[in-house]
Order: structure tokens, then sequence, then C-alpha cells
């Protein structure tokens, strides 16, 4: 029981895949200005994380170590067309909205890096639990940056107003920054203050 | 030609593949510690991305785009397959230049030594390709814009692996050494580049 709740939770605080272990950034930038963007994105993390990483473990025993690399490549690959297409035909607009992010799931380096450094020595299961252990760290943070850009930048989460924007009558002065690129920098960065605060262990020494 | 070259301008500055679309941002953050790592990283960068992005245009156009095997009685559509191919391209092409470096020019090889193999991971190139597909691009716009890309983004990476060199000697909260004050520093980065991004071409 313990190893279960270990395996999971540990990538949320302790070792987050965004904010210690540097993998698995560039989309958590850039999806993060609304949150169905953000929510869509996570699932669609959470699903590949999780099965590339079952699928890795399966195969483990067989694959010669000289070409296990192009192997994860392929099963991550074909994870990630099976839930491209899946937005195409069923979230359209999302999918437009996304747009290269998803195919640049195959390169985020959570699922890479999850295959090659647990996948490939642990069982069928702990693997399972271990890819989705990851997605939800990842998903943490994509949640955090994208309710601080999206409440702030228009006043708005999931695009139902909560402050009223000015241009609209209201009272909340939108905060354009929040919408612009950088911001999210500034976001992350923040966050991962106030972890290392909390847990003054993953403090970098220079 | 003018189209060409506002293009290639665009590439570097207006849409800087790292600090205006967040690509390639975990070796951007991870490897730029040093100067000297970042200068071949970038060169690197610059390499692979101009060598993929056409040939995946070629790849593109004349096997997966719908009617493009019509000659050999095939009407289908494959651009679902797209992804897997692409990134199939980038690794073989990475595999091949790994090899050709290694036997004819063993001095740069050796320079840019681990990152080769990491670029086939990088989301830089990968996106690259992926904006080639949706923008349209035709062969010679591809090039442009893959060499374009990868200069901008060594541009950027040697930019933040100066600033961080400089950094050393300045005295940050404890909590945001390393990781947080880079991620802060890349946020102001972008914040500069931003200012490009009203010129029109």
């Amino acid at each position: 029981m313990s190893r279960f709740k270990e395996v999971l939770f540990r990538p949320i605080f302790d070792e987050n895949p965004i904010a210690l272990q540097i993998l698995g950034i560039c989309s958590a930038l850039a999806v993060t200005t609304k949150m169905d963007t953000v929510i869509t994105m996570s699932l669609a993390v959470i699903f590949v994380c999780t099965f590339a990483n079952g699928a890795v473990s399966l195969i483990r025993k067989e694959v010669p170590p000289s070409i296990r690399i192009i192997v994860q490549m392929t099963i991550i690959a074909t994870l990630v067309i099976l839930v491209d297409q899946f937005l195409k035909a069923f979230a359209y607009e999302i999918s437009k909205q996304l747009s290269v992010f998803v195919g640049l799931i195959i390169t985020n380096c959570i699922v890479l890096g999850r295959a090659e450094g647990f996948a490939m020595k642990n069982p069928v299961g702990w693997s399972l639990l271990d890819g989705f252990g990851n997605g939800l760290g990842y998903s943490f943070i994509l949640i955090v940056v994208g309710v601080f850009r999206e409440l702030f930048g228009s006043g708005t989460l999931f695009g139902v107003p909560l402050m009223k924007s000015v241009t609209e009558g209201g009272w909340y002065p939108t905060n354009g920054l929040m919408l612009l690129a950088p911001s999210a920098f500034f976001i992350i960065g923040g966050i991962i203050w106030a972890i290392r605060a909390w847990k003054p262990e993953q403090v970098e020494e220079d | 030609m003018e189209h060409y070259l506002s293009l290639f301008i665009k590439a570097i500055f207006v849409e800087n593949l790292a600090l205006a679309f967040f690509l390639g941002m975990c070796t951007f953050l991870a490897v730029s510690k040093k100067m000297e790592t970042a200068i071949g990283l970038g060169i690197a960068v610059v390499v692979v991305q101009t060598i993929t992005i056409p040939v995946n245009n070629l790849i593109f156009k004349y096997i997966l785009s719908e009617g493009a095997l019509s000659w050999a009685g095939f009407e289908g559509d494959l651009t679902f397959l797209g992804l897997i191919s692409y990134i199939g391209v980038i690794a073989a092409m990475v595999q091949i230049l790994e090899m050709t470096l290694d036997k004819y020019f063993p001095k740069l090889y050796n320079a840019l030594g681990i990152f080769l193999p990491l670029i086939t991971v990088n989301c830089a190139i990968l996106g690259g390709s992926l904006f080639m597909v949706e923008r349209d691009y035709n062969f010679t716009e591809s090039v442009v814009f893959g060499l374009g890309g990868g200069v901008g983004w060594a541009i950027a990476i040697i930019a933040l692996a100066g600033i961080r060199e400089k950094m050393n000697y300045s005295d940050v909260p404890d909590g945001l050494k390393g990781l947080g004050i880079t991620f802060m520093t890349v946020g102001l980065m972008s914040l500069a580049f931003m200012a490009f991004s009203g010129i029109s071409l």
C-alpha cells in the first residue's frame, strides 16, 4: 500500500516532472492561456504517459537495448496519433487551438523519460501507476498556471466570466501580460520557488 | 527573393521557436549552463532543422497527402501517419548525420558529442516540421524556414547561456536558485523578443 502511494503521489510534489526534473516544459507553457485546452492537454498526456509506460514495460524483456529508443518512440507516436485523431473527430475546435502541441506530446520528455527511467525496469502494474502519477504531476502544474492565466488574463474560468472585465462594462481591468507568452515563465518560476520554499531539500547548490 | 528574406527574418525573430512558441524548452533550460555547450547544441539544431524540415516537406507532399500516390493506384489520404513518419525521419536523419560526421568530420563530431542524439527528442525539430505542414510551405520555403527557425533557436540558447554565466556572480534567493531563476530570465528574454512581434515584413 505504501509503495502504491509513493509511486502515485511522489511525482506530484516531491519529484514533479516539470518543477524538478525539467521534463515536458514546452507544452506546459504554450497551451495554458485557457482552461479548456489545459484540461484536454492534461488528459491527453495522462493517457499517453500511462499506456506508453505500460506497453514499454510489457515488452521490456524482449527488446534488445540497442534499438529500445526507437521502439519506445514508435509506441509513443502510435498512442499520440490515437489521441490526435480522437480529438480531431470529437473536439475539433480544441484540437485546432492546440494546433501542433498534441503532436508534440511525442517529444514531450516526460513520456520518454519515464518509459526509459521507470518502465524499462519495473513490472507492468507499477509502470502504469508511475505513468499515471507523472501525468498527474504534469497536469497539476498545468492547471495552476492555467487558472492564474485565464483568471487574471481574461477574468474567466472555462470561459465563464467570474470577474467582469472593463471591456464588457465590468470592473476588472484585464491583465494582458497574462495572455502573452512570458507570463507562463514567471508563474512557473514562482511555483518552483513556492515548492522549494516548502521542501528545502530540492534547492539546487551553485 | 524578398518573400524568402522576410520569411527568414520572421522565423528568426518574430516567431522565434524557443521564445515565442516555447519549443525545445527542456534542452533549452537544461543545457544552457555553459557557453560552449550552448553553441554546440545551437549549431546542431541549425543543421538538423535545415535538413529535416525540407525532407519532411517532400514526404508530406509526395507520399502522405491526399492523392499523392494515385500514380500507384492508391487514392487514400495518409496524413494520419504524419506524426510517426516525421519522427521516424528525424530519428533517421540524426543517426545518418551522426555517422557521417563521425566518418568525415571527427572534430565536429566530438564537439557536438551527446547533443546530436538528444536532438531527436527536441520538440523544436518536430515542431518545425509540424508548423511547416500546418502553414503549407513549399519546398524552398521549408528550406528557408528550417534554416531561420534553427538560427533563431541557436541565438536564443546562446543568449541565455551568456546571461546564466553572468548570473553566477549574483545573489539569488535559495528557493529560486538554478531552475527558478532561469525560468524568470527566460520570461524576461521572451518579453524582450515580443518587441519584434509588431514588425510586419
